[in-house]
């Protein structure tokens, strides 16, 4: 293709920056977004002269990168101040003040945007709400969290210390958690020390056939949402005849009210690279893409780190541990879309391209990520395969129920006393966790329990007996969604809430699809209706009309995020008899 | 084995491997209604327009695409029942309550795909208000324009231009809703450094969103086969009709 460019000449800085990503690479396209990055990071926006740089560099068609940028939320292609605070407003930050918290930034600092803050949904620190996340452009550009975030304390970056973590995991965990806080997740020979690494010196005694074995034995299901039988995935990229294989990790951790993946990055990287690595030898795979949210600053170092480490230790590159197999993994950063989450728009995100799902099938274990076949795992999902090793698969699948196996990590926050990331065998209920987490706050009562995130449905405190098992909750029309339970005290507003998670879709949808583009749009703006009693016609039309666009998204749409665009709404309206206005007060 | 049979519409039919259910369906005679699908470009499934329903084994059926999803063996598929037909109108009455479409003051006016499919679909009233969102139109260009007011997001202008003309002058930028299409770095499009003026994605646009600048209503016909000639062209090498 002839390209043409125009704008300025980009200046020394601004190449400089992007050189510093793509250096003497030959021009791989797919390291379009790590360039985009480079230049936002140095500068707090895409300047023009470092755009048209890139596109030169990488041979990318101009509108095609302007079709990239303006994607991502966390890329900008106006200038902005160089100091960026993003402010979640998303569900459980706004029962814990996230709209005060914007109210007084507005005063202090002016509007949002030029005033250096910015609403952003959910940043996965919803245990500590209202969160916040400082990200500096500049020569020596950082990011870091602020959580509980105020006007004062996200002006200066809290220390970082790992053994501090009890706001996050307020109670012992047994088989996932065990690691967190209690060994440094940078040091290689602390994680050794604690049985580190024994999963995969087994991995590679049995090889790849009997490690594909005990994961179909344990009976894994993934942790990411799909519930999806995790061997069966195996087997089939392992058995797929196009080559390179791919395994990728799914860090991209954006449903509102997930941070459980946050806290095994942050708290045990090496056993999410232990992990992978069991996944790439299992697969025939000697390249995997770590693809973690761009909002996980954290997060991101000690994944580096441990990645960095573990290469030097000679558990990550070619013939690890003198095994003759080679696997080794690159770090790929989101930049604010969760729709990227999603298995195939995560493929086009890391190819360079608008992260816009693709039809399936072609299914990923056949034409994934660069049209090869991908193993995609969440991170709690590859967390779980060490100790799947280290126990047996056949042991594994004791713990649990006979459908749910194993243990599960679940994201408790809301009004709760104790919020956190708890571990449990399968098989607790509901109840139970809430509980664990001291019940609700104040000892006021339960309205309402957001179960799976914003994709998934509202229960109300009728259904504390239910098991949080795949089955259970099935059994229940409800959903285990990523771990997510969110609860709600009787003062809670809920038609903001659901008013919140309306303008969470629109604003996230990919837009490539009709049903989901519009209807998400028109989902919102029927929710501001029914609230505000301004109807057009009567009610009956109106909720008619809500449920015909709920239906069609959920239908039509070509990927999860349309389908479950409704799930939230419907089922408070079903649930929790909800209609419209602010519940009465007590 | 690169013959497949399946069922349509309780009709036998065979499809050669690689062929979508549309394909299968059109060179039978079934026809399967499109809006983002043009002949010649890729296929990206995005107004689910031909959605079909396959039986699925065990009972029940889901729905798919008819132009991303390959034919297999022993499909049977039903391309028009009564919750195809109500899913289609939704879709065509939230394609038209998007932006701004008045149609008796449109270049495209009964020359114009959206207008036909509701015709067809029997789309009579839109029961949202017009969403009325903010949008230009670049006359830019010598020779074409741009309305986005007319804009359905089909993205057939980008693929036009990207796989048949090789240019790449257009993309989609933003997201959801707030997405529009645009011409290298959303520059006017008479600045664009990239477009060779060929005219492709005008031939390829379903509404009147692309237009011939001095066009009267009339003359506004898209010559939407030209655009599978030249591709055809393309492929065989061979430039006259
Ligand atoms: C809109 C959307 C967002 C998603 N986000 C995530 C995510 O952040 N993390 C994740 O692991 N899976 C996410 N998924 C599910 C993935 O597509 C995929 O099923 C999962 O990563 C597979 O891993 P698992 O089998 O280990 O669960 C998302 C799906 C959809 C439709
Ligand atoms: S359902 Fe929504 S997010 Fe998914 S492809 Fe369609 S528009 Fe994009
Ligand atoms: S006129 Fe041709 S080159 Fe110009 S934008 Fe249209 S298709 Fe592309
Ligand atoms: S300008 Fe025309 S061809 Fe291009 S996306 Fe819009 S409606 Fe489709
Ligand atoms: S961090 Fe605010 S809702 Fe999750
Ligand atoms: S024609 Fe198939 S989705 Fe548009």
């Amino acid at each position: 293709m002839d390209l043409h460019f125009q704008g300025p000449e980009a200046s020394a800085e601004e190449r400089a920056a992007v050189d510093g990503v793509l250096r003497d690479q030959p021009a791989h396209r797919d390291l379009l977004l790590p360039a985009l990055h480079a230049a936002q990071d140095r500068f707090g926006w895409v300047t023009p002269g470092a755009l048209d740089y890139i596109c030169r560099r990488l041979s990318v068609p101009p509108a095609e990168a302007h079709g990239v940028v303006t994607f991502y939320h966390l890329l900008s292609l106006e200038p902005m101040p160089a100091a960026m605070t993003h402010v979640c407003d998303d569900i459980a930050c706004r029962v814990q003040g996230a709209e005060r918290l914007c109210d007084e930034l507005a005063r202090r600092l002016g509007p949002e945007g030029e005033g250096g803050w910015k609403r952003s949904p959910c940043l996965g620190l919803c245990e500590r709400a209202p969160a916040a996340v400082v990200i500096r452009a500049g020569a020596a550009p950082s990011a870091f969290a602020v959580a509980p975030a105020s006007a004062e304390a996200i002006a200066t970056e809290p220390e970082e210390d790992f053994t501090a973590f009890r706001r996050s995991v307020p109670r012992e965990g047994g088989r996932l958690l065990h690691r967190i806080g209690r060994v440094d997740p940078s040091s290689l020979s602390g994680y050794l020390e604690s049985g580190g690494y024994a999963g995969l010196r087994r991995a590679i005694e049995i090889g790849p056939a009997a490690v594909i074995g005990e994961v179909s034995a344990s009976k894994l299901m993934g942790r990411g949402g799909a519930a999806f039988p995790t061997g069966r995935k195996w087997e089939a990229v392992a058995r797929a005849s196009a080559r390179p294989h791919y395994v990728i990790c799914n860090a991209d951790e954006s449903e509102p009210g997930t941070f459980k993946d946050r806290v095994l990055m942050e708290g045990d990287p090496f056993a999410v690279v232990e992990g992978m690595t069991i996944a790439g030898l299992a697969t025939g795979s000697e390249r995997g893409f770590l693809y973690i949210r761009g909002e996980y600053p954290l997060a991101l170092r000690r994944m580096a780190a441990a990645i960095e480490s573990a290469r030097a230790g000679g558990w990550l590159g070619r013939d690890l541990q003198g095994s003759g197999l080679s696997f080794d993994i690159e770090i790929r950063r989101g930049a604010g879309a969760y729709i990227c989450g999603e298995e195939t728009a995560l493929f086009n995100s890391i190819e360079g391209k608008r992260g816009e799902p693709r039809n399936k099938p072609p299914f990923p274990s056949e034409a994934g990520v660069f049209g090869k076949p991908t193993l995609v795992n969440n991170v709690e999902t590859l967390v779980n395969i060490p100790l799947i090793l280290r126990l047996g698969g056949e042991a594994y699948a004791k713990i649990g129920t006979s459908a749910s196996t194993g243990p599960k990590l679940f994201c408790v926050s809301g009004h709760v006393e104790r919020p956190g990331v708890y571990e449990v065998d399968f098989g607790a209920t509901l109840g139970e966790l809430i509980a664990m987490a001291g019940g609700v706050t104040g000892g006021r009562r339960l309205r309402a329990v957001l179960l799976g995130g914003a994709a998934g449905v509202f229960v109300g405190p009728d259904q504390l007996a239910m098991p949080l098992t795949f089955e259970g909750t099935r059994a229940a029309a409800a959903t285990l969604g990523s771990g997510v339970i969110l609860a709600f005290d009787d003062s809670t507003d809920l038609g903001d809430i659901l008013l919140r998670i309306a303008a969470f879709f629109r604003d996230e949808s990919c837009g490539q699809c009709v049903p989901c583009r519009v209807g998400t749009v028109r989902q919102a703006e029927l929710l501001h209706r029914l609230r505000s009693g301004c109807l057009i016609g009567d009610l009956a039309t109106e909720l008619a009309l809500l449920r015909e666009i709920g239906q069609v998204m959920r239908d039509a749409s070509i990927c999860g995020l349309g389908q479950t665009a409704s799930s939230a709404v419907e089922s408070a309206l079903t649930a929790l008899e909800l209609l419209a206005g602010p519940e009465p007060r007590s | 084995m690169s013959v497949h049979t399946l069922r349509i519409d309780e009709k036998d039919v065979s499809a050669r491997a690689g062929q979508t259910i549309l394909e299968a369906a059109s060179e039978n005679g079934i026809s399967i209604p499109t809006l983002c699908h043009l002949e010649g470009l890729s296929n990206v499934g995005a107004c689910r327009l031909c959605l079909v329903e396959v039986a699925v084994v065990g009972g029940g059926t889901r729905l798919a695409a008819a132009c991303v999803t390959a034919a297999a063996e022993e499909m049977v598929i039903q391309t028009d029942t009564d919750r195809l037909r109500e899913y289609r109108k939704m879709i065509v009455e939230l394609l038209f309550a998007e932006r701004n479409h008045v149609c008796s003051v449109c270049v495209a006016n009964n020359h114009c795909e959206l207008q036909e499919m509701a015709v067809s679909q029997g789309v009579d009233h839109v029961r949202y208000d017009y969403l009325e969102p903010r949008c230009d139109v670049d006359l830019s260009h010598p020779r074409f324009g741009l309305d986005h007011n007319r804009c359905i997001l089909c993205t057939r202008c980008v693929r036009a231009c990207d796989e048949v003309e090789g240019a790449h002058t257009w993309d989609v930028s933003g997201r959801g809703t707030l997405s529009r299409v645009v011409t290298d770095l959303n520059a006017p499009w008479g600045a664009s450094e990239t477009c060779t003026s060929c005219g492709k994605c005008v031939m390829a646009c379903p509404t009147g969103a692309l237009f011939h600048q001095s066009s009267t209503v009339s003359e506004m016909i898209h010559e939407r086969t030209r655009l599978s000639f030249l591709v055809d062209a393309r492929e065989k090498k061979q430039w006259h009709a």
